[in-house]
């Protein structure tokens, strides 16, 4: 074997991460403490300017308030529903393959038509309205609605990852030896202590991994708040992720949308260390 | 009897799971089949329209280049899944299998690849991408381009085919080397047909990544004629502005497709033996 072989085999990829991810990075930056305010071709020197400015920005509170509540919110339905399901599945039923095409469906489907499917169920004289104003409420301003519209762009990023979490977790409880369960049975364990005692504590670490896969996933939404509000109304579904895109492409800030990005860099890299470092360590055999 | 219990409620359970997961396709189904004489308002809402009709299909057809969306995701899809196997493995192979100086730089250099999201960086990746003429006003082929490179390779196609080619035994290169096959033969003729499983299963996950990516086509893209599904079907919005009759065929159509490709390649997805190929 020539000293040169193994580096040509690794040029290809090494040059296109070079340019479309290492280059970008350190650009990111650099960006972050130029000023583009005046004009996007002159870029002057800015210092901390665009960080100050960014903690001087109440949107910027509001993002980072908005996209806590998204983590909060979604990450604890995503680690428990596909596992219950996933527990459900994991069992001798019929129609078992239908069911998890069903319930997969969601996830291959294009995130703009799940978007679009829901912003009509969300309509204002919608189905979802005509369910609750036919049981006697008000009906619900779901994307219109400063309080509504938050919880309603979430509902569609958990619908679309359920099946996804849940066939990770699948793969996990093949691996929980039966005779555990025929133990329990035999002790006559219900439902409950059966999965408490037996299927939780084994698959810990992909309950973990799940975890640290949907926080990072529910970090960087943007589809379905492009889609569906726009980040509105009154900022009150914006996420990092698209207020970046706002400040980049709409107002051509880059300097401060660079700003914003080396934060929503730092908190993905948190969560992807641990990710890497604790749960995947097998993936990447390190 | 208490397992007849069980049974029946863990099958409620999934139906009503299953019946959530697909209902807004099926309402959006529902609303693209009716006619313009009837109100998709109606209160109580009908789901099974009165008279049934493909108007809004034939229109939304004929008022948008659906057929070009389609072809512009199949072209950009199939670049990048092709860019991906060979980029992947190619890197792939002297991570596995040689020793070299800077052997762990390499490594831990892709590893943070995989910490970087595309959303942090996308502004300079546009800048670049402008740079590089990879735009589709130059013409239509730097647009494609334009499209692919940026997921050209992942760090996750690089671990999976490494982890695949470490599965391999040493002895089969070794035989090769001494039947006087170099590194590139070694490689082409004797690891890859050995590792077409897990090809497959970075095509069939890359394909889907490229199908369904929405952002980065809805920034550099500036012609419609280059629209890929995600992005056309976005901007049925803008073009029937309330007529919730042709966004619903429009959309309905444009998922066709990827359904087709779904139940035909559904054991990949669904038999929960590609616990390595998850997606980060």
């Amino acid at each position: 074997m020539q000293k040169s072989t193994p580096y040509l085999f690794l040029l290809p990829a090494g040059i296109v991460l070079i340019i479309f991810f290492f280059i970008p990075f350190f650009h990111t930056i650099i960006l972050s403490f130029q000023d583009y305010s005046n004009s996007i071709y002159h870029a002057s020197f800015a210092g901390l300017e665009n960080y100050v400015e960014l903690l001087k920005n109440p949107i910027f509170y509001k993002v980072l308030l908005n996209t806590f509540i998204y983590l909060i919110v979604a990450v604890p339905i995503l680690a428990i529903v596909p596992l219950f399901l996933a527990i459900l599945l994991n069992q001798k039923l019929r129609g078992i393959t239908l069911y998890k095409i069903l319930i997969y469906l969601p996830v291959i489907v294009s995130i703009v038509v799940a978007a679009i499917a829901f912003k009509w169920l969300y309509a204002d004289q919608g189905i979802l309205n005509y369910l609750v104003t036919s049981i006697g409420l008000n009906s619900i301003g779901w994307l219109t609605d400063p309080k509504w519209a938050l919880y309603s762009v979430i509902i569609v990023t958990i619908w679309k990852g359920i099946g996804y979490y849940m066939m990770i977790y699948l793969a996990a409880l093949m691996s929980v030896p039966k005779e555990l369960y025929e133990a329990c049975d035999i002790d006559g364990a219900n439902f409950l202590t059966k999965h408490l005692t037996v299927t939780i504590p084994h698959i810990m670490p992909t309950i973990a991994l799940v975890v640290t896969i949907s926080s990072i996933s529910a970090m960087k939404v943007f589809a379905e708040i492009y889609v569906m509000t726009k980040g509105g109304p009154l900022d009150s579904s914006k996420t990092i992720v698209y207020y970046i895109y706002e400040r980049a492409f709409e107002n051509l800030d880059l300097g401060y949308a660079s700003a914003m990005a080396v934060v929503l860099l730092l908190i993905v890299m948190v969560f992807s260390l641990i990710n890497i470092f604790c749960f995947e360590r097998n993936k990447y055999q390190l | 009897m208490k397992n007849f219990i069980s049974k029946f409620s863990s099958h409620l359970i999934l139906i009503l799971i299953s019946i959530l997961s697909i209902f807004p396709f099926i309402w959006l189904i529902s609303t693209s089949l009716k006619g313009a004489g009837e109100n998709i308002f109606a209160y109580p809402p009908v789901l099974i329209p009165k008279d049934i009709t493909f108007d809004n299909y034939i229109g939304v057809w004929k008022r948008v280049n659906l057929l070009g969306y389609f072809l512009n995701s199949t072209i950009v899809a199939a670049g990048t899944v092709l860019l991906n196997l060979i980029l992947s493995s190619l890197a792939a192979y002297p991570l596995a299998r040689m020793e070299f100086r800077g052997k762990k730089i390499t490594f831990f250099a892709i590893l943070a690849t995989i910490m970087i999201p595309f959303q942090a960086i996308m502004l300079p990746v546009y800048l670049i991408t402008i740079k590089l003429h990879l735009i589709d006003s130059v013409n239509n082929i730097a647009g494609y381009t334009g499209l692919i490179m940026p997921f050209a390779v992942s760090a996750f196609g690089i671990f999976l085919m490494r982890q695949a080619f470490l599965g391999i035994p040493k002895e089969m290169e070794e035989a090769a080397i001494i039947d006087g096959c170099n590194a590139f033969q070694v490689f082409w003729r004797v690891l890859l047909p050995m590792v077409k499983p897990s090809l497959a299963v970075l095509a069939i996950f890359t394909f889907i990544g490229s199908w369904g990516e929405f952002l980065w086509p809805s920034i550099v893209l500036t012609k419609e004629s280059l629209y890929t599904l995600p992005v056309g079907v976005n901007n049925l919005q803008g073009m029937f502005s309330a007529n919730w009759r042709y966004i619903a065929a429009g959309s309905i159509i444009s998922i066709i497709p990827i359904i087709v490709f779904f139940l035909a390649m559904q054991r990949y997805f669904i038999s929960g033996e590609n616990e390595g190929a998850v997606k980060g």
